[in-house]
């Protein structure tokens, strides 16, 4: 027995000691201080197994060491979480037993160096980290960043034929990648968001949110205990691939960068839903203490984690581990982020139980080691010792940096260049085709379409239809709502109000489908933070974020910081992206964004003042018209204040729960006009409709995105009632119009300033991206 | 009345059969696991969608060896009610219980999408709760759902009436543009000789219930539970 085997070498020696030289050290990414820290710690110098070890847990990714001290000002605790950061996911209470753990995690890297398998491996590890707290994975979403697709609407910088063929390839093998793991796996996509910028060019954004639903008194968590209960590993054999994965995501790319896709792992759907399968089943048989997923740092994290948490030892034998090529050595096993595999303590003399079950599924299950009383990790290898590190040094010891920390200015003018003239009058219908064929605002039906979102059969709302995802919960009449936002480009103007904007309009977006937001997740991608300038944009985005969340009332549970997205040299826009869960205690609230109808009312729910003229131009430099249509950018993003933005949202609930609405949209990306247009899109029903200007020019007062607004439709005789609810919350409730069949037209001060068919404009907006991508042909057959 | 939805290590949507038919039809369900040949007495089986068996080598063709598959050959070949949805249309082809296979979409690409279909033939036990001609919407998921036969099975198959689905627009029409994977003359689902076997690529428990934006499906289900009231 194993157990024997490792209780008659317990003074065993341990293996010879790395010979140590700079470069060494260098190619594990570990400076000469914390190399120091190491032989500290250790009171030796390292085995060179253990300084792969410390190499992967120290690294950026796995340590947070140079965000943990900034992360430490989120708001993570309110009555309803059950487990905050620190765990695989997050978890909250949502009422009648039920829990739901969600997190969001980038993929940033390995899409980059191999979009297919990095994104579907993106996949693959976000739902591990679900199904291993217990909870069956029920919706994934998806936030994306690509470089330009088109040579249109690039912003400020002009983009090479060269770099929009190849960004067609990585959207092409990011989205592929993506439906073939989630469409295997059986988990729908219900929405999520696709972006495109200048700066993503070399360095795409692949974040993955997944959630999970768990009976509140049936979670897991990833704690080893019990001195002497066996040490289980399951999944899919260890392999060489993925070593170094979580070294090379702490690393900026330059030339060269794709060399590292030996480092980028292999994902099989296939085997994670046998793997889902068993892990939920073994659970059930109560024989299981705790289990972790091998991620990034497989096997390293996996043991370390799981110890600290406990405050036991893990010691385990490397001859064990079902190994899928032959003479690896302790090394690489301890390295390889081989995917699918799980890491379980189970309660001893019970392990023929948790056997059975992944016998049944076809799965590898073998005892590796064992719990034991000293924390630290010990590792085995053909009866040597060849790791034997303290667990806190690898975990809560690691490298802690409070790097400086710089002021962000945007190298963009504060006001709007002088070339660039405004109107006061004008037809403005071929903006608004213009602003629906936008790459940021058009139809994502190309990319959606590929993902099943209707696998489960829960799903109340899917892609492309609102402005959140909804999910009902079997068995009860409640459902769940999310929503991902970013806004780079407001965050590279102003990263704390550009990151209070992702936390309001995730928020406004679960509100619209009749949810009370609950929780939140983040997933922060910054670049170089050995930059001042960087760590500046970092810091100020968290808190703008915290404070947003504070005054919304969503604590975050758990997420991920992405650091280094920079290609030589070059910065990505600062990209705090936010997934926000709200609840619908009742489904019959479910409101969607569409008009109906012809004959009802349409109105404007608004939290904001108007903004003097001066100032709306200034914030129209953010906006996606400046973006699309003058190819410029100057200003700041609008201003947002949370305190009438919290009383918006209450009081659209409000509204959408005493049932007096038909639809609601969130206003937003090309303004009112885009939203008005976006809401005739499911049934052709348009609007006729009349903006006050407020002395602004016609440009801003259509495609402007001061926020806090939802454009609201409903039936007549309830238009009182929703101005006095509004009135009762200091809001604005303006009546723009009424629905009408079939066309759109839209008056700024009693002018017909838009005038088109639905029809026609949905044409444009749904062919935006796929004549974009007709460039390459190969990507675009059929349907 | 009792249905058994087959289990398959890939299966993924076992559970969405499984609860249209137990939750929403309100019938008796049980799921059937791959390697036993027990069908437990089941009145009509369910091949459910998704990846059986990781549609490696090729969809369906692992599935159609498996032990379960066995029991399922000799019970439709006895009169017994068996309907493949998805992966289990495909399973069924792989299995030898429907004539022509299910190529890769035409696009290349997994679709995943609300279709139109028209019932061919009212008169089976899979449509006999809908009119003839009827339109129903329908969800499909798929990469694999390019039906093709040859000319003399597509002869056989019209001859019979058993082509039973066809995709067409909203209005009815079975035009190229309606047709989401190319498939030959727009089919969605076909029955075998005796009109004891559907395979079809849309999926009916996915818009059976008002919640998930259509409850068409329904109609499917509904047909098979009236069809063994009167067996």
């Amino acid at each position: 027995m194993l157990n024997d085997m490792l209780n008659k070498m317990p003074n065993a020696t341990i293996a010879a000691s790395a010979a140590i030289t700079p470069q060494l050290l260098k190619d594990h990414g570990i400076t000469a201080d914390e190399y120091a820290r190491i032989e500290a710690a250790l009171g030796r110098v390292p085995t060179l197994t253990e300084l792969g070890i410390y190499s992967v847990m120290w690294s950026e990714h796995c340590s947070y060491k140079s965000s943990r001290v900034h992360l430490k000002r989120l708001p993570t605790t309110s009555a309803r979480v059950v487990q905050g950061p620190g765990e695989n996911a997050g978890i909250i209470d949502i009422g009648e037993g039920w829990a739901c753990a969600f997190k969001i995690e980038s993929h940033n890297h390995p899409s980059f160096i191999e979009p297919f398998q990095g994104a579907a491996t993106g996949v693959g590890g976000i739902l591990r980290d679900i199904f291993t707290m217990g909870a069956r994975p029920v919706a994934v979403m998806d936030s994306l960043r690509f470089g330009p697709v088109s040579a249109d609407g690039v912003g400020h910088r002009k983009v090479d034929e060269t770099t929009i063929h190849r960004n067609h390839s990585i959207l092409d093998g990011v989205v592929r990648g993506v439906a073939s793991y989630g469409n295997c796996f059986g988990v729908p996509n219900v929405g999520g968001e696709v972006k495109f910028e200048y700066c993503y060019s070399g360095n795409p954004l692949v974040n993955a949110f997944a959630l999970g639903l768990v009976k509140i008194d049936e979670i897991f968590y990833a704690k080893a205990a019990g001195v002497g209960n066996p040490v289980i590993y399951v999944g899919s054999k260890t392999g060489r691939d993925g070593i170094h994965g979580a070294t090379m995501a702490s690393e900026e790319f330059s030339e060269g960068s794709e060399a590292k896709r030996p480092n980028v792992q292999v994902g099989d759907p296939f085997m994670e839903k046998l793997l889902l399968e068993a892990c939920l089943e073994a659970m059930q048989t109560g024989a299981i203490v705790g289990i972790q997923d091998m991620g990034a740092a497989g096997l390293t994290c996996s043991t370390c984690e799981m110890g600290a948490r406990g405050e036991v030892g893990i010691e385990i034998d490397l001859d064990k581990v079902p190994q899928r090529e032959t003479g690896m050595n302790a090394y690489e096993i301890m390295l390889s982020e081989s995917q699918e595999r799980m890491l379980l303590v189970a309660e001893k003399g019970r392990e023929e139980e948790v056997f059975a079950v992944f016998r049944k599924w076809g799965l590898d299950a073998v005892t590796v080691g064992v719990v034991a009383a000293a924390p630290r990790l010990k590792v085995f290898e053909h009866g040597q010792l060849v790791a034997d590190i303290p667990n806190t040094s690898l975990t809560d010891d690691a490298p802690l940096y409070h790097r400086p920390v710089g002021t962000w200015q945007p190298p963009v003018p504060h006001d709007i260049p002088a070339n660039i003239q405004l109107t006061a009058s004008g037809d403005q219908t071929s903006a608004l085709y213009r602003m629906l064929a936008a790459s940021n605002i058009s139809s994502k039906r190309f990319v959606w379409q590929q993902y099943d979102s209707m696998v489960q059969t829960n799903t109340a709302e899917g892609p492309g239809g609102g402005d959140a995802g909804v999910i009902r919960i079997k068995g009860t009449n409640r459902g769940l709502a999310m929503a991902l936002d970013g806004n780079g480009r407001w965050c590279y103007l102003d990263p704390s109000l550009g990151a209070k904007h992702a936390v309001a309009e995730a928020c406004r977006n679960v509100v619209c489908s009749g949810a009370l937001p609950v929780a939140a997740t983040n997933c922060l991608n910054f670049g170089n933070p050995e930059k001042p300038e960087i760590m500046g944009q970092l810091s100020a985005a968290i808190d703008g974020m915290s404070e947003a969340c504070v005054a919304l009332d969503t604590p975050i549970t758990g997420g991920n910081v992405s650091l280094y997205n920079e290609t030589l040299g070059e910065g990505i826009y600062p990209t705090p992206v936010m997934g926000i869960v709200g609840i619908i205690e009742d489904l019959n609230h479910l409101t969607h964004m569409h008009f109906t109808q012809s004959g009802r009312a349409v109105l404007l729910l608004s939290a904001s003042t108007p903004a003097d003229s001066a100032t709306a131009v200034r914030e129209f430099g953010s906006s996606d018209y400046a973006k699309e249509v003058l190819g410029t950018l100057w200003g700041t993003p609008p201003a947002l204040d949370l305190a009438s933005e919290v009383r918006l949202q209450r009081c659209l609930l409000q509204l959408i729960q005493s049932q007096v609405l038909d639809s609601a949209h969130d206003c937003t990306e090309g303004g009112i006009a885009v939203a008005l247009a976006e809401c005739g899109f499911r049934y052709g029903v348009g609007a006729r409709v009349n903006l006050a200007s407020n002395g602004k020019p016609l440009e801003v007062t259509l495609f402007g995105e001061t926020a806090s607004r939802i454009v609201l439709s409903c039936d007549q005789i309830n238009v009182p009632r929703i101005q006095q609810v509004g009135v009762e919350y200091g809001l604005s409730v303006t009546v723009l119009g009424e629905t009408v069949p079939d066309t759109l037209e839209i008056s700024v001060e009693g002018t017909v300033a838009v005038a088109a068919d639905v029809s026609g404009l949905r044409d444009r907006f749904e062919a935006a991206l796929p004549q974009a991508l007709a460039a390459d042909s190969a990507l675009v057959a059929g349907d | 009345m009792k249905f058994g939805v087959l289990v398959f290590p890939g299966s993924n949507c076992d559970h969405d059969a499984y609860w249209t038919a137990s939750k929403v039809l309100k019938q008796p369900a049980t799921l059937l696991w791959h390697g036993s040949h027990d069908l437990e007495n089941c009145d009509a089986i369910i091949v459910p969608g998704g990846f059986a068996y990781g549609d490696y080598l090729r969809t369906g063709a692992i599935a159609s060896f498996s032990p379960v598959m066995e029991s399922v050959r000799k019970f439709a070949a006895g009169g017994g009610i068996v309907i493949g949805i998805c992966n289990g249309f495909q399973i069924l082809c792989e299995s030898g219980l429907l004539p022509g296979a299910l190529m890769r979409n035409v696009g290349l690409r997994y679709v995943c999408k609300p279709v139109h279909v028209r019932v061919e033939n009212a008169d089976t036990p899979f449509t006999n709760a809908c009119k003839p001609g009827a339109v129903l919407e329908i969800p499909i998921g798929h990469m694999e759902g390019n039906y093709f036969c040859d000319d003399t099975t597509l002869a056989d198959l019209k001859r019979g009436n058993r082509i039973l689905f066809r995709y067409v627009n909203p209005q009815g029409e079975a035009t190229a543009q309606a047709n989401p994977n190319g498939s030959l003359e727009n089919i969605a689902g076909i029955a075998s000789e005796g009109f004891n076997v559907l395979g079809m690529m849309p999926h009916p428990e996915r818009s059976a219930e008002a919640i998930l934006g259509c409850s068409d499906g329904l109609r499917v289900f509904q047909s098979l539970a009236g069809a063994m009231v009167k067996a």
